[in-house]
C-alpha cells in the first residue's frame, strides 16, 4: 500500500494502536476480577445481603452471565459496555451507569481543583526555588519539599478540620454541594481537601520545575538571548520556562491518577459523595459488577488522559515531531 | 552528605523502634484501661490514650512496625518480580521485551490506589492482602525503573566478554548486570517504600488492610477521626508517624540518590 505518512502522522496512528491495545487489555484485567475471586464469587456476593439459596445463586449466576463459556461472557460484556450499558447495581437494580453518572462530578471536581492548585502553584514555587540556590537554601528546600511529598493527605485533611474547628466552629467544611446549587459553598467546601490532595502534586511539581529551570537556564540558547539583548525577565519566562515546562506536562498525566486514588481517601475524611463512596459502599456490600464497572470507568479516564497529556507533548515539543 | 547521615539516623532509630516494639513499648498495645479512656498526654501515657485506655505510643510503635513488615514484604516481593522481568526484558529484547513491557504498561495503565483497592476487593479485605495489592501495583514500576539502565549494562564490553566466556543467561543477568544496578535498586527501594507505607496507611484507613485489633497506623487514624473532637491524640499523633516514617526513607532515596550519582544532583 503506497499510502504516504508524515512522520507525524505515523507517530499518531502508533499512539492511536497503543491506545487500542492498553484499553482492551484493560477491559480484560477488569472482566476477569470477578472470576478470580477465591471460592463462589455468586454465594460470597449473595452472602452479603441475603440467604443463600440454590435458586438465588443459579439466578444470580445468569444474571451476571457466568453460566456460560468464558469468551462469551468476555463478548457480551463488552458488547453491553460499549453501547453504555454496565448493567445494573445487584442490591438496589438501578442501572449502574446512572450510579457512577450521580458519583463521579465531586470526584472529577476535588481532582481537577486540587490538579489546578498544585501545578498552579508549582510553577511559581519553582522558579523562586531555582533562584533560592546554596547549601542552607538547597537542604531546606528538600526537607520542605520531601516533607510536602509524604505528607498523607488524609491526615491532613483531619488536622485542618480539627484546627479550624477550634477557631472558627461554625464554618461548614464537609459534605458537598453541587456547583449549580451554591457555588459559593461548593467551592468553599472543597478547598480544603483540593488542597490537602493537591500539596504532594506542588511538592513533586515545584521540584521538578525547579530543576528543569536550572538546566535550561544553563543553554546556549539561554545565553544566546541574553547576549541579544532580552531582559532577564523575558529570558526566564519566555526562554527558559517553556522549555522547563515539557517534563512538567508529562507529569501531570502521571499526576492525574495518583490524585483520582487520593481522592477516594480524601473524601471519606471530608463526607464527599463522590466515586470513594460509591467504590467502598461496592466493597463492603459485595456488590462486584458495581465496583468492575466503577474501576473500568475511572481507568478509562486516566488512560485516555494520559494519551490526551502524550498529544500535548507532541504539540509544545517540536523535537519530537521532527 | 549531611543530609544521608540525618536520614540513615532516622530510617535506623525508627526500624530499631519499630522492630523491637515488644521491647520499647511501655505497655500492651491492644491492652484496654477502662478508667484512663482518652486522655492527654501525661508522665504516665507520652502521647495519650484512645477511647479504649489504650496508650497511643504503644499503638503506634507496634503499628509502626505493621507498616513497615506489610510495606518491606510488598516492595520486596514488587523487586524480585519487577525487576527480574525489567532485566529479562533487557537482557533478551526484542519480543521478549515488547511483551514484558506491554504487559507493564497495562498494569501501569490504573491509577495507584484504584489497582490496589480492586485487588484487595477480589482477595478480602486484609494486612496479607494489603501487601499482594502494593506489590502487584509497585512490579511495573520496578520492571521500567530497571529496564533502562540494565539496557545500558546489556551493551557494556564486560557483559559480552562474559558471554565469550561461556557464561550462561541467568549467570550474565543475575552476577554480571544486577550488581552494576545496584545504586538504581538501593534508590528506588527507598524511594518506593515510603511511597508503599502511604499506600499501606490508605488501605488501612479505608477499612481494607490491616483489621481490628491488631495496631496499624492507618487504622488508628480512621478509629481516631470519630472521637475527634473528644480525643484528638490518637488521630494526630498516628498520622504523624506515618508522615515520620514515610518522609525518613524518601529522604535517604533522595540523599542516596545525590550521593550515589552526581550527574542527577538537583533533580527531583
Amino acid at each position: 500500500m503506497a499510502l504516504r505518512l508524515s512522520a507525524l502522522q505515523r507517530l499518531l496512528l502508533a499512539r492511536l494502536l497503543d491506545l487500542a491495545v492498553v484499553l482492551v487489555a484493560v477491559s480484560m484485567i477488569v472482566f476477569a476480577m470477578i472470576r478470580l475471586i477465591p471460592g463462589d464469587a455468586v454465594a460470597i456476593m449473595l452472602g452479603a445481603n441475603t440467604e443463600v439459596t440454590p435458586d438465588r445463586i443459579a439466578a444470580l449466576r445468569a444474571q451476571i452471565g457466568l453460566d456460560r463459556p468464558i469468551h462469551e461472557q468476555y463478548l457480551g460484556w463488552i458488547a453491553k459496555v460499549l453501547r453504555g450499558d454496565l448493567g445494573t447495581s445487584l442490591w438496589t437494580g438501578r442501572p449502574v451507569i446512572d450510579e457512577i453518572a450521580v458519583h463521579v462530578w465531586p470526584t472529577v471536581q476535588l481532582t481537577v481543583l486540587a490538579l489546578v492548585l498544585g501545578a498552579g502553584l508549582a510553577v511559581p514555587a519553582g522558579c523562586l526555588m531555582a533562584r533560592l540556590r546554596g547549601g542552607g537554601a538547597d537542604a531546606a528546600m528538600r526537607i520542605v519539599t520531601v516533607a510536602g511529598l509524604t505528607i498523607p493527605s488524609f491526615w491532613l485533611g483531619i488536622v485542618m478540620i480539627l484546627a479550624l474547628a477550634m477557631v472558627a466552629p461554625s464554618l461548614q467544611l464537609l459534605g458537598y454541594v453541587p456547583f449549580s446549587v451554591d457555588s459559593v459553598g461548593n467551592v468553599t467546601r472543597l478547598a480544603l481537601p483540593a488542597f490537602a490532595l493537591g500539596l504532594p502534586i506542588l511538592a513533586n511539581l515545584s521540584r521538578l520545575v525547579r530543576s528543569a529551570m536550572l538546566d535550561a537556564l544553563g543553554q546556549d540558547y539561554i545565553r544566546t538571548a541574553r547576549a541579544k539583548g532580552v531582559p532577564e525577565r523575558g529570558v526566564v519566562y519566555r526562554h527558559a520556562l517553556r522549555n522547563a515546562l515539557i517534563p512538567f506536562v508529562t507529569s501531570v498525566g502521571i499526576m492525574t491518577g495518583y490524585l483520582l486514588g487520593g481522592a477516594i481517601v480524601v473524601e471519606q475524611v471530608f463526607a464527599i459523595p463522590g466515586l470513594g463512596r460509591l467504590i467502598l459502599g461496592a466493597i463492603a456490600e459485595r456488590n462486584y459488577p458495581l465496583l468492575q464497572a466503577t474501576i473500568l470507568m475511572v481507568t478509562l479516564g486516566f488512560v485516555v488522559v494520559n494519551f490526551l497529556v502524550d498529544l500535548l507533548y507532541l504539540a509544545i515539543d517540536p523535537r519530537v515531531r521532527a | 552528605m549531611r543530609l544521608l547521615w540525618f536520614a540513615v539516623a532516622l530510617v535506623v532509630v525508627q526500624g530499631l523502634v519499630a522492630g523491637f516494639a515488644g521491647f520499647v513499648a511501655p505497655y500492651d498495645p491492644v491492652g484496654q484501661d477502662i478508667m484512663a479512656r482518652m486522655q492527654g498526654p501525661s508522665a504516665a501515657h507520652w502521647l495519650g490514650t484512645d477511647q479504649f485506655g489504650r496508650d497511643v505510643l504503644s499503638r503506634i510503635i507496634h503499628g509502626s512496625r505493621t507498616s513497615l513488615f506489610v510495606s518491606a514484604l510488598a516492595v520486596g516481593v514488587a523487586l524480585a518480580l519487577g525487576g527480574t522481568l525489567g532485566l529479562v526484558a533487557a537482557f533478551y529484547r526484542g519480543w521478549t521485551d515488547r511483551l514484558v513491557m506491554r504487559a507493564m504498561d497495562v498494569l501501569f495503565a490504573f491509577p495507584v490506589m484504584l489497582l490496589a483497592i480492586g485487588v484487595v476487593a477480589v482477595l478480602g479485605p486484609r494486612q496479607e492482602t494489603a501487601a499482594v495489592a502494593i506489590a502487584v501495583v509497585y512490579t511495573p514500576i520496578f520492571a521500567r525503573l530497571l529496564r533502562g539502565p540494565a539496557l545500558v549494562v546489556c551493551e557494556s564490553d564486560y557483559v559480552t566478554g562474559a558471554r565469550a566466556a561461556g557464561a550462561g543467561d541467568g549467570r550474565i543477568i543475575f552476577l554480571h548486570v544486577l550488581p552494576n544496578l545496584a545504586s538504581v535498586v538501593l534508590v528506588q527501594t527507598s524511594l518506593l517504600l515510603s511511597a508503599a507505607i502511604l499506600v499501606e496507611a490508605s488501605l488501612s484507613f479505608l477499612g481494607l488492610g490491616t483489621q481490628p485489633p491488631t495496631p496499624s497506623l492507618g487504622l488508628m487514624l480512621a478509629e481516631g477521626r470519630n472521637f475527634l473532637m473528644l480525643a484528638p491524640w490518637p488521630a494526630v499523633f498516628s498520622g504523624m508517624a506515618i508522615l515520620l516514617l514515610a518522609f525518613g526513607l524518601n529522604l535517604l532515596g533522595d540523599a542516596l540518590r545525590d550521593t550515589l550519582d552526581p550527574r542527577l544532583r538537583g533533580q527531583p
